[in-house]
């Protein structure tokens, strides 16, 4: 059993970590603000998100779940919110998302 | 690099790296307050101010090749002073032969508090924790009285329209906002009380509130958050942070030891430890947030001005 819960929370760390890196690669080779800020929102946050689920599985017993809790709450609360000022923010200041590019052929 | 947008910015990645090296350093209370000061709050003066000021710098008329040359002198002789000192970290420091081993040693039946970088901060050291907290209500008064201006109180009836207003246009942060505003203020109380015992203290905790109040100003207008939050009061606050520090050294002085000795405080000399250390933190956290809000206020209440009135005036 200890061993099916251990290899659970590594599972998630992993896949968290996957998440991660998949969003900062999207930063790179997204073409437009719109685009990345919508890599970076959505795979920012479920990567935190599963990183802590795997850290929750590691020590289900203790205070240390409770805090790990709280802390997924309030990810899950600022992280899209945070994404959505950054986007409104760029949309009133004048940014405009590239809605179509010139093919090259 | 000529948009000073992108420069505030890069200082506040900077702020933030180096809060992370501090953690991989194993110094916590320091890195805690590097994030919320210098990545934190540090960036949005700084925006605020960019606001008043205009995004790009103009380009220099005149290159400042003196100057060059004397800060290249100044940083040159600086940097030989430096070579005499031990190596970052060395062994036979005398920091790390006489000092530290006293404080690590000692603390625990001196003090009884858990967390050495407090009882350091606020107990061994707290004569320099007293230069600091004077500081920065210096800094508060130099920004009231440069940039404080007279205004005539806002008819009700304007602060619920531009309120109105504003609704529409940020309802999702609004909503989030009064979720979450609650929280923060919460947070930055158990950061303030659990200095003694895990990383915290005053410094960190008064940011934090500061911060949950500049949140709600930001969302809900400057208006309504000066309804809200009573600009007197918070500039009577930052007096009366300094105040109860100063107090506490003196409440020493008149029991009949040197000025900031806790161990008079009390009967037990511990117990006027916890008591002196408790009461220095809350001058600190009261001072720094009503400072922090008073900048804050002063800025953006400047902006607000130009936005209304157009930009006359200095």
């Amino acid at each position: 059993m200890d061993s099916v819960i251990e290899f659970a929370s590594a599972l998630c760390l992993l896949t968290g970590s996957f998440f991660c890196l998949s969003g900062g690669i999207g930063i790179i080779r997204f073409p437009d603000f719109y685009t990345r800020m919508h890599a970076v929102g959505v795979t920012d946050t479920l990567g935190a998100g599963m990183i802590l689920v795997g850290l929750m599985l590691l020590r289900p017993e203790s205070l240390v779940l409770i805090k790990l809790i709280m802390i997924l709450l309030m990810t899950l609360f600022i992280s899209p919110t945070a994404s959505h000022a950054l986007a409104k923010a760029a949309l009133r200041s004048g940014c405009a998302p590239l809605l179509y590019r010139k093919d090259k052929e | 690099m000529k948009d000073l947008f992108a420069v505030v910015m890069l200082s506040g990645i900077y702020g933030l790296l180096s809060a992370s090296f501090f953690v991989t350093m194993d110094a916590v209370d320091v890195a805690i307050t590097e994030a919320a000061v210098g990545a934190g709050i540090a960036t949005l003066l700084m925006l605020v101010a960019v606001t008043m000021t205009g995004r790009y710098e103009q380009t220099a008329s005149h290159r400042p090749v003196w100057v060059l040359v004397v800060v290249l002198v100044t940083g040159g002789l600086l940097l030989y002073g430096t070579l005499d000192m031990p190596y970052f970290g060395s062994v036979d420091a005398p920091a790390h032969l006489h000092v530290a081993p006293r404080y690590i040693n000692d603390s625990m039946q001196e003090i009884g508090v858990s967390n050495i970088v407090t009882s350091v901060l606020a107990s061994y050291r707290g004569f320099d924790t007293l230069g600091e907290v004077v500081v920065i209500f210096a800094a508060g008064i130099g920004v009231l009285a440069l940039l404080s201006v007279a205004r005539r109180p806002d008819e009700d009836a304007e602060i619920d329209s531009i309120n109105v207003s504003m609704h529409e246009k940020y309802l999702i942060l609004r909503v989030v906002a009064k979720i979450l505003i609650p929280f923060i203020l919460l947070f930055a109380l158990y950061v303030q009380f659990h200095g003694d015992y895990g990383p915290g203290g005053g410094f960190q905790a008064g940011v934090i509130f500061a911060a949950a109040i500049i949140l709600y100003s930001m969302l809900f207008g400057m208006s309504t958050a000066r309804r809200v939050i009573n600009q007197p009061l918070i500039q009577l606050l930052s007096a009366i942070g300094v105040l109860i520090y100063g107090s506490v050294g003196l409440i020493s002085l008149l029991n009949g030891g040197n000025f900031l000795d806790y161990n008079l405080l009390s009967g037990d000399p511990v117990a006027g430890q916890h008591i002196g250390i408790l009461l220095v933190e809350l001058g600190i956290g009261c001072t720094v947030t009503s400072v922090m809000l008073i900048i804050y206020f002063n800025f953006a209440g400047r902006t607000e001005d130009y936005m209304r009135n157009g930009r006359k005036g200095a």
